[in-house]
């Protein structure tokens, strides 16, 4: 194996311009299509309640635990919760496996998974900040385009 | 009173950074040798005031001094005292204070260790240094005073560190961070500095690297720090997670590689110089950029200080002025600069080359992935969007595969050009291997092993070996640079081969078990023995009991928590593991989910700890450059003369 000297110092810098342009438009065309398959949209339960939400897609639900409604299989690790905007709009969602810890009634959350022809949320992960007083912003918000006067309680919980 | 005179001290501080910006930079325009020399005085006074500052606020910590709003809301009578000293950096305002601090740790350091340096250069490079010091000193006092007071009337008690950083990780691993991203202002400051000289020579080279070298060491050992602690504390078993602040400092980390590599090649042969610089001035502002990100709130995270528009703000406006000031600066001045050596594709300056596209591409995706959040909810006008890992790892690993590719060569060929004999000389076996892997992962993927993993274990292990031969050869390492090179490779080989086999070779359950029950995984049975209730400091835990054995012989017996802390009523969950080299065996406990049922994770992890003891190796190859007698030889007439008194 044995490599020719470069004569021409200018025909190097030609081949790693080159080389770097040809990279760097494969590596961003890649990045980009990467990026495109794997973002996730959030979808409020208003929203998922009208079938604004794509089906069988992952996407990303949050709203607020509704109270007395995380309901517990009697075998295996199966529990099915009730996210609501604390107005109208409910959406079901089932998970398999262990909730974080922070998980609780009356807390916001964020579930990423997909949405079945039937309404429910099938979450693969379920997320709760650790801090009792955290609200996602993306829950806050939801909550703020239905509810206005619910603004200022939110706000706090937020900036605690 | 203690509060109010750590105010003072850091308005003081403030004062003094200042001065430190304006005084020698004054000097050096006016060229008066006497303003010049200020600086160092003026450093040691900066760190001085700041550590008298800090040393305040651990006090008011200390003596439960909830009359300090910080410490009313990061602290409690109940913390054990490792903890309340801790929680000085557990939130936004004492943990930039300590970065305010460690920033002018830097700057006295720089003072204190460049007798290399000329007096014209050392007052440029303080001057910039002072001026980022004084960014920090306001931003600290007008958004994020540590020492405002609750006044008059505060609470009898604190509200509590949160649980999660309740634990040795995070005692270290903060200020190992903050070391690292504030340590890069150090070859920022030389960068600026001789760019406003117009004179890019190896000598600036030379003094940019034991810094470099150092900053990025404390960084690896940060970085590594945390993913340990996410491991146990918080991951379920996870290590990383390319959240928003993982990222934040891992860009930084991998700009650092970069530049380290790109430096190398500058002061040996002179090549890349005006690349190198802009080099430095990235990964300095990918630092700043990840503590926007941190403490802005745009960005959604486990880590995310608490929100508040005004410093993020605060941090965008100061970090414009940094990377435009800096920018504006090097497109005026990098034109001039010319390269003087000339090099064919296959010396190892184009290796390093190659090395730091790919970083720079690397790094780049990262920083994609990151803000493309933040980028998709401004052109959507509100859609909230979130980047999951599998971007991250579909663009990061092809990446790193070729890097690695690159690194198992580089290390051998020869500055200029290297003639193929030499590479095929050390390269052989491997090519000879070659053929003989292909067709074992072809047979392999016939049966459905992962093929990358294979690829990337025998790559790691060759690199190893390479290594470990280039070590052998008695003689061939000749400094402790090439030591230290030798160290960060072989770290960078054994963390790879602990990503690769934890990821593909792991193990690991969810299950619902109850007392009594147990569960087989990967040769281990794991039985679940009950739970009691045990009495923390400051907590109450529900510690089940696990029995390990494997083929009916005892391994270990694990006892995970759930921890409920007393004053928040913040829920935690301690993991329990039996470590080992070879395999981690690891427990944590979810919730109740029955009369006697609890919900369990089991996971199995092959070569895990390889991870985290890779990353130590490698920051250990980083220090160990240090002590190269290169970097403490001074040039020119000053070096004679320490001879000569050292003689």
């Amino acid at each position: 194996m044995k490599f020719g000297p470069m004569k021409s110092h200018r025909r190097n810098r030609l081949l790693i311009i080159v080389f770097i342009v040809c990279a760097a438009t494969g590596a961003t065309s890649f990045a980009l299509f990467a990026l495109n398959e794997n973002i996730n949209l959030f979808y409020s339960p208003e929203q998922i309640v009208k079938g604004e939400a794509p089906v069988g897609k992952t996407i990303r639900a949050g709203g607020m635990v509704l109270d007395r409604s995380v309901i517990r299989s009697e075998e295996g690790l199966g529990v099915s919760f009730v996210v609501s905007d604390l107005k109208s709009a409910q959406v079901k969602v089932e998970f398999e496996g262990i909730l974080p810890d922070m998980f609780r009634e009356g807390q916001g959350v964020i579930a990423l998974g997909q949405l079945t022809d039937k309404g429910v949320f099938v979450a693969e992960e379920v997320l709760a900040k650790h801090d009792e007083n955290y609200m996602p912003p993306e829950v806050a918000d939801a909550l703020k385009d239905v509810n206005p006067s619910s603004e200022n309680t939110l706000n706090k919980a937020n900036y605690n | 009173m203690i509060p109010e005179l750590g105010h003072f001290s850091l308005i003081l501080a403030l004062g003094l950074s200042v001065a430190l910006a304006v005084l020698p930079a004054l000097g050096v325009y006016r060229r008066d040798a006497l303003l010049m020399q200020t600086g160092p005085s003026i450093a040691t006074g900066l760190f001085v005031l700041l550590a008298f500052s800090f040393g305040c606020l651990m006090y008011s910590f200390i003596q439960d001094d909830f009359s300090v709003a910080y410490v009313a809301n990061n602290s409690n009578s109940a913390l054990p005292l490792q903890y309340k000293i801790s929680a000085v950096w557990g939130a936004h305002e004492g943990s930039f204070l300590l970065w305010t601090l460690i920033a002018s740790g830097w700057t006295l350091a720089v003072a204190a260790f460049s007798r290399g340096l000329t007096f014209d250069m050392k007052a440029r490079v303080l001057s910039v240094l002072g001026l980022l010091c004084a960014g920090f000193a306001s931003f600290l006092l007008f958004t994020s005073n540590p020492f405002d007071r609750n006044l008059p009337f505060h609470p009898a008690d604190g509200g509590d560190l949160n649980p999660l950083l309740q634990d040795f990780g995070l005692i270290v691993h903060p200020p190992m961070l903050y070391m690292g991203y504030v340590g890069f202002a150090v070859p920022f400051a030389l960068a600026i500095a001789t760019l406003t000289t117009g004179r890019l020579d190896a000598a600036w080279a030379r003094w940019s690297r034991p810094w470099t070298n150092a900053a990025w060491a404390f960084l690896t050992v940060g970085i590594t720090l945390g993913s340990w602690w996410a491991y146990y504390e918080l991951g379920w078993g996870g290590w990383w997670f390319w959240d928003a602040v993982e990222n934040a400092s891992f860009m930084p980390w991998l700009m650092g590689i970069a530049l380290i590599h790109s430096l190398a090649a500058s002061e040996k042969r002179g090549v890349f110089k005006s690349w190198t610089v802009l080099l430095a001035i990235s990964t300095f502002s990918l630092s700043l950029l990840g503590a926007f990100l941190v403490r802005s709130g745009v960005l959604t995270s486990v880590h995310a200080f608490a929100v508040d528009p005004t410093r993020g703000i605060f941090i965008l406006m100061f970090l414009v002025l940094v990377i435009g000031g800096s920018l504006t600066l090097y497109a005026w001045k990098a034109s001039g600069i010319k390269s003087e050596a000339q090099f064919e594709w296959n010396s190892r300056e184009a290796m390093l080359l190659i090395n730091n596209l790919l970083l720079v591409v690397a790094t780049a995706s990262v920083l994609l992935g990151t803000l493309y959040p933040l980028l998709y909810e401004v052109i959507t006008d509100g859609k909230k969007i979130s980047v999951g890992p599998p971007y991250f790892n579909r663009v990061f690993v092809p990446i790193v595969c070729l890097l690695f590719i690159a690194m198992a060569v580089s290390p051998f060929s020869r500055w200029r050009r290297t003639s193929g004999d030499v590479l095929l000389r050390q390269h052989w076996p491997f090519l000879l291997a070659t053929p003989v892997i292909i067709c074992l992962v072809t047979y392999v993927v016939a049966t459905g092993i992962d093929v990358i993993a294979i690829g990337v274990e025998t790559l790691a292990v060759w690199i190893l070996v390479l290594l470990a031969r280039h070590w052998w050869q008695a003689g061939s390492i000749s400094s402790a640079s090439q030591l230290g090179m030798m160290l960060a490779h072989a770290g960078i080989a054994v963390a790879i081969l602990g990503v690769i086999v934890t990821i593909t070779y792991s193990e690991g359950r969810d299950v619902r078990m109850n007392p009594g029950e147990s569960i087989a995984l990967a040769g281990y049975d794991i039985t679940f023995e009950g739970v009691q209730k045990v009495r923390g400091p400051n907590y109450l835990a529900d510690q089940a009991e696990f029995n390990v054995t494997r083929d009916g012989e005892f391994v270990a017996k694990l006892r995970p928590e759930k921890r409920v802390y007393s004053v928040g009523q913040n829920v935690m969950t301690e993991a329990d593991m039996d470590p080992g080299l070879m395999r981690d065996v690891y427990v944590a406990l979810g919730e109740k989910v029955g009369d006697t049922a609890w919900a369990v994770r089991v996971h199995v992890k092959p070569f895990v700890r390889w991870i985290w003891l890779g990353g130590l190796l490698v920051a250990l190859g980083g220090f160990v450059t240090l002590l190269d007698k290169r970097y403490r030889r001074v040039r020119g007439l000053v070096s004679n003369n320490v001879v000569g008194t050292a003689a």
